[in-house]
């Protein structure tokens, strides 16, 4: 720990730490490049053993025949995940702040108490409340006179009532914002409403970004809800579809599945590097209030 | 003229609503059903039928809810301190300042932005017996017979713990974030009493980083006792081998969607939610030893 208290940038003082940090990252990045390194063999050559990092011949045609798969449609179950994830990013991040404003700005009777309770809402494991959510859908579809189960609607309705977890991350942030600029906007006759619009969510913008990344990853994770919920191939999700490519391929040729993976992989890294610095700051945040 | 105080009430009530029925319809409702299906004899097709503590008393003499009750507890008994200490170790690492930091931090975090789905194809690929990358290293360095992983009993769930400890990049910026707050007139304030490296750690960064680690703790907690997505996908739906990789939640699963016994499903989910309940329980009750919250 001597290091963290006197900043320094020699190298040779720090080699241990340089060579303990290297280790680390190679177990970090070898199962990246192995990845991409089968997806780019032949089927024989990624059976060869020991193996080789490097393929010899290289081949990017995997990729076409993954994509060109009939009986995996990855560009269909891409589309999937993308109509889920823009619809569960637009409502939770929506619906979050909007509930986040009123545990924040406004001081009403019971305020701590709820807050306390949806806090307690997290702790509250998925399979828990999995099987009666199941029954509950069911039941919608039965008395709503449209479907519920095997389709999108239970993976993402839901997201447009407000998530614990993201409503805590933007009260937190909403009461760094100082409730003079609030109080000024409703001396001027500006309604709750407006203030929440004009005043706060403009200000707020870094914080939304946060949780609207969070609630994309959620959605491109999620594997559990969209098993229980979906029904068709044709409705798969891309987490689920890329399980069923490789259980439905009795004796997995590697090299697919490899490449299959990165384009599942592939899309979550460029959104991070495209926002790298945002994500950092989410995941740091989350802890620093817990 | 409404008082204030009443006028707030509504507007607050007004601006959490969504919450409210969400809170009541995919939160409460569920948890008070699953609470009365787990009194009922609930095959979905046909109506609930009460049948008092029929699901309980089964669950208890249910071989393989102790089975995969104790895998469940024995993953979490190495995946959690494992993943823990391992996130924190690093993060101390990353957390001296010196050439390139910025680069290994992004590249300890990738792996735990990979989808569960695709870092179980992974890491079936990795742990491949007789054509994986790992044992070919195995091999490579000089041990003579690999073990088989996910093909050997005593092997997949350290298998598994393996290829969760790939996955800590996320607690690891948590830590890291944590260390970047410890005061740095603390550490000054050590030097001048002559403190060494490892009595600055104990008494300095571990005290102040205490409220991040009980965060994660909790966090760890929770995760790690509904394991589903990796063993269900890479050791199939019972937990090959001779159900050693059987876990909590895949049986729950199992009855619930594969045979449709919702009450024991939901017997199981209220079983699920008391030792959650508990063990963050105990977690909060020792907290008041061993978390020091700065300023207060």
């Amino acid at each position: 720990m001597d290091n963290a208290t006197e900043p320094q940038s020699r190298l040779s003082k720090n080699w241990p730490v340089h060579v303990a940090l290297i280790l680390i990252c190679a177990m970090a990045i070898v199962p990246f490049l192995w990845m991409l390194s089968t997806s780019l063999k032949t089927a024989d050559t990624a059976m060869e053993f020991p193996p080789r990092m490097i393929p010899n011949p290289i081949v990017p045609g995997n990729y076409l025949t993954v994509i060109n798969n009939p009986k995996a449609n990855f560009l269909l179950w891409a589309r999937n995940t993308l109509i889920v994830a823009a619809l569960s990013v637009a409502g939770t991040t929506i619906s979050s702040a909007i509930v986040a404003y009123g545990f924040s700005k406004i001081r009403f009777r019971g305020r701590g108490f709820l807050f306390g309770l949806m806090l307690s809402t997290m702790m509250i494991p998925f399979p828990v409340t999995m099987v009666s959510l199941f029954v509950i859908f069911r039941w919608l579809g039965d008395h709503t006179g449209m479907m519920w189960l095997g389709t999108f609607k239970p993976l993402w309705v839901p997201a447009w009532f407000g998530s614990a977890f993201n409503i805590f991350l933007l009260r937190q942030f909403f009461t760094t914002i100082p409730d003079e600029l609030s109080e000024a906007a409703r001396m001027d006759g500006c309604s709750e409403v407006g203030i929440f619009l004009r005043v706060i969510l403009p200000l707020a913008r870094p914080a939304l970004v946060v949780v609207a990344l969070f609630a994309f990853m959620g959605t491109w994770n999620d594997y559990l809800g969209p098993l229980i919920y979906l029904q068709r191939p044709e409705q798969f999700t891309l987490g689920l579809g890329l399980q069923n490519f490789q259980s439905q391929h009795g004796g997995t040729p590697w090299n697919q599945l490899m490449a299959a993976s990165v384009l599942v992989v592939l899309p979550v890294l460029l959104l991070f590097f495209l926002a790298q610095r945002t994500f950092i700051e989410g995941i740091a945040t989350t802890g620093m209030k817990g | 003229m409404m008082r204030t105080e009443q006028r707030n009430l509504l507007k607050g009530l007004a601006f959490i609503s969504p919450w409210l029925i969400g809170f009541a319809v995919f939160t409460a409702l569920p948890l008070g059903l699953s609470l009365y299906y787990s009194f009922c004899d609930y095959s979905l097709l046909q109506p609930p039928v009460y049948i008092g503590t029929a699901n309980y008393q089964e669950l208890w003499r249910d071989p393989d809810f102790w089975k995969t009750l104790g895998n469940t507890f024995y993953y979490a008994s190495l995946a959690l301190p494992l993943g823990m200490i391992m996130a924190l170790g690093a993060a101390m690492l990353l957390n001296v300042k010196t050439r390139g930091t910025s680069i290994y931090r992004t590249i300890v975090f990738l792996p735990s932005l990979v989808p569960a789905v695709a870092s179980a194809m992974v890491w079936l690929w990795l742990l491949n017996a007789k054509l994986g990358l790992i044992n070919a290293f195995l091999i490579w360095v000089g041990v003579d017979n690999p073990p088989s992983w996910l093909e050997d009993v005593r092997w997949a769930m350290p298998a598994l713990v393996l290829m969760s400890l790939w996955g800590v990049g996320n607690t690891v910026v948590i830590y890291l974030a944590g260390l970047q707050d410890v005061p740095r007139e603390l550490y000054e304030a050590a030097d001048l009493d002559g403190a060494g490296t490892m009595q600055k750690m104990m008494n300095v960064t571990l005290p102040v980083l205490s409220p991040v680690i009980f965060f994660n703790l909790i966090i760890a907690i929770i995760g790690t006792l509904q394991v589903f997505v990796g063993p269900s996908i890479m050791t199939g739906a019972s937990g090959n081998p001779e159900k050693s990789t059987y876990f909590y939640t895949m049986h729950l699963y199992n009855h619930a969607f594969q045979f449709l016994h919702m009450g024991y499903a939901s017997a199981m989910a209220w079983v699920q939610l008391l030792i959650v309940l508990v063990l963050t329980g105990v977690a909060f009750w020792t907290s008041k030893r061993w978390v020091h919250y700065q300023g207060k």
